[in-house]
């Protein structure tokens, strides 16, 4: 039995009328504490996970456990247990943020003196304090996330799902949001359920990674082992002479398949590691070709995606439908 | 009902208030549109009151049960379309990971359609009243008035919500209004029913329920205490509300699938 803490999935199915099975079977355990990370591009059944999780969506078939509640037939308690900050920050552009989490710790039962503490706890640390009682339709999108996440804080979950929680956000309101998700494992030992496209998200919080496609969990590890799996660095070099481009990326593949683009030069995976660099710069040197840039990228988790996937994951997905404007096809 | 869920009932219609009074949009023409008609059509029929058998000399008086019905179909249009407006960014997925109880949430969104229509009731009354409409049935008649108007603007708020449950759509719940609208249309609203010389127009306002809620405003206004009118317009709008209520809680289940 799952802790009270953890997630505990087998073989999670979803179906759709009309469509292909938007998760297919996954299995995967976040204990509790820890910080999951679930990868992939768009349409590869992360927010349908999620969706059935966090119990808005009843699986076609498989079970799930979270915080030690089956998802199909426990699903108050696992609302009771969990907090969620969905896709798009759903929020009402005409009540203020004060306003929001008024009616946020009223209908999850916190007792009425402890409410208006609470709301201005969490609005404190998250720094909306002094746009408390402004409209949250004036807000930017970084403020937006930043309540999404203190309201789904109110109860005092012990396991927190965020889907795409940075999405549209600019590098300095991601990284305040990535600071406050790691803190609250940390200190609170809050688990995180973190769905996210972001290579660097899943890089700079995720203790584990599940990379999703397709509806399918294609890898799963820490960040670390990810790469150490895949084990081979990437060698980008720009011509001197743009003309010799070509000529560059038939010496590079000698050295290892060509790796994505590159805008001005050629790239390639190194079969036998950097190792091979001196053999690289030595086989450029004797055909002749000036470089101007020469460089060994370590293996990321874009390259564990090329690896599992046959595809990069910068810009390979599909749209995801809500569950809202999809049809289920026999749902549990 | 338990403290949880007044608690429950209490913040959703606050919300529901909140939202209705920061929408100006919603208020103003709610107000406006249906004196303005109130306005043409008083002046442009006034003649009509020179038909024999038209129960009263001022068509004004006549006319000013329609703004109480326009009203009401405005509050279908705003209840749905803020419902469907939480559909559309997720805010209902937010309620419902919260132990909110479906009863709690109808209720509270019908709270904003409660106060829309105080305020369009008494409008249309005090504005009807300066301009020179009757009221025979003096300050108990226009507090019974203003029940009947705010009972039938949430009963068909109902509607409203029921749309925005089955389509989650904003512009699905806004195309309702002027199919609402032809049902005002083919009923007593112009001429009483007895004077609606055209067969099939006569059978066809003669079944419109809309006939016997203008004919229960009507009465107050013009004719007295008439009880069976009064109950026949009562009973019409709590059976909308029982039919609304009933398929806006089926079609939540099915909006709301959470296990």
């Amino acid at each position: 039995m799952t802790t009270k803490g953890g997630i505990e999935v087998e073989r999670l199915v979803r179906e759709f009328k009309n469509g292909p099975r938007a998760v297919d079977g996954i299995d995967l355990e976040v204990a509790a504490g820890e910080i999951y990370g679930f990868l992939g591009p768009n349409g590869a059944g992360k927010s349908t996970t999620v969706l059935m999780l966090t119990t808005l969506l009843p699986p076609t078939a498989g079970t799930a456990r979270v915080a030690g509640y089956d998802i199909v037939r426990e699903g108050p308690r696992v609302r009771a247990s969990i907090g969620a900050a969905l896709q798009e920050a759903a929020l009402d552009p005409l009540l203020s943020g004060e306003e929001h989490m008024r009616l946020q710790t009223a209908l999850h039962g916190l007792p009425k003196t402890e409410r208006e503490e609470r709301g201005r706890e969490l609005l404190a640390r998250v720094g909306l304090s002094e746009a408390a009682d402004r409209k949250v339709g004036g807000y930017s999108g970084g403020m937006k996330r930043r309540l999404d996440l203190a309201l789904a804080l109110v109860h005092r979950p012990s396991i927190l799902f965020l889907d795409e929680p940075t999405t549209g956000l600019d590098i300095q309101s991601r990284t305040a949001l990535w600071e406050e998700v790691a803190r609250l494992a940390a200190e609170e030992g809050v688990t995180v359920f973190l769905t996210t496209q972001y290579l660097e998200e899943a890089d700079a919080l995720a203790e584990r990674v599940g990379i999703i496609d397709h509806g399918r969990i294609v890898a799963e590890g820490t960040p670390a082992e990810l790469k150490a799996d895949i084990g081979r660095p990437t060698v980008e070099a720009v011509p001197h002479n743009p003309a010799e481009r070509e000529r560059l990326a038939a010496v590079l593949e000698r050295f290892g398949p060509r790796a994505g683009t590159s805008p001005r030069g050629a790239a390639a995976r190194l079969e036998r590691g950097e190792a091979q660099l001196a053999e690289v710069v030595r086989a450029l040197d004797s055909e002749g070709i000036a470089i101007e840039h020469l460089q060994l990228h370590a293996p990321s988790l874009d390259d564990v995606f090329l690896a599992k996937t046959g595809r990069s994951l910068e810009g390979s997905g599909d749209p995801e439908p809500a569950a809202g404007e999809q049809e289920a096809v026999g749902a549990a | 009902m338990s403290s949880g869920l007044r608690t429950q009932v209490g913040q959703l219609a606050r919300r529901s208030v909140l939202r209705t009074m920061r929408q100006p949009a919603q208020i103003v023409p709610a107000l406006v549109f249906p004196l303005f008609l109130l306005a043409v059509n008083s002046g442009g029929l006034k003649s009509a009151t020179n038909i024999p058998g038209f129960p009263t000399d001022s068509y004004l008086t006549f006319a000013l049960a329609v703004p109480f019905m326009q009203g009401a179909l405005f509050s279908v249009m705003n209840a749905g379309t803020d419902l469907a407006r939480d559909i559309e960014t997720g805010f209902l997925n937010r309620l419902a990971l919260t132990p909110l109880r479906g009863a709690a949430l109808l209720s509270g969104l019908l709270a904003g359609a409660v106060v829309l229509g105080l305020v369009q009731a008494l409008t249309y009354l005090t504005v009807g009243l300066v301009a020179g409409a009757e009221l025979v049935t003096g300050l108990g008649g226009a507090l019974v008035i203003v029940a009947l108007s705010v009972s039938i603007t949430v009963a068909f708020g109902t509607i409203g919500l029921f749309a925005a449950l089955r389509t989650g759509s904003g512009e699905a719940v806004q195309s309702l209004f002027p199919v609402f609208f032809v049902f005002l249309f083919i009923s007593a609203m112009a001429l009483p029913l007895e004077l609606l010389q055209t067969p099939w127009f006569h059978t066809v306002a003669s079944v419109n329920p809309v006939t016997y809620l203008l004919e229960a405003f009507r009465s107050l206004l013009f004719e007295g205490w008439e009880p069976e009118k009064l109950a026949l317009g009562f009973g019409i709008a709590a059976a909308v509300l029982a039919a609304g209520m009933l398929a806006a809680s089926t079609a939540l289940k099915t909006r709301l699938v959470r296990t």
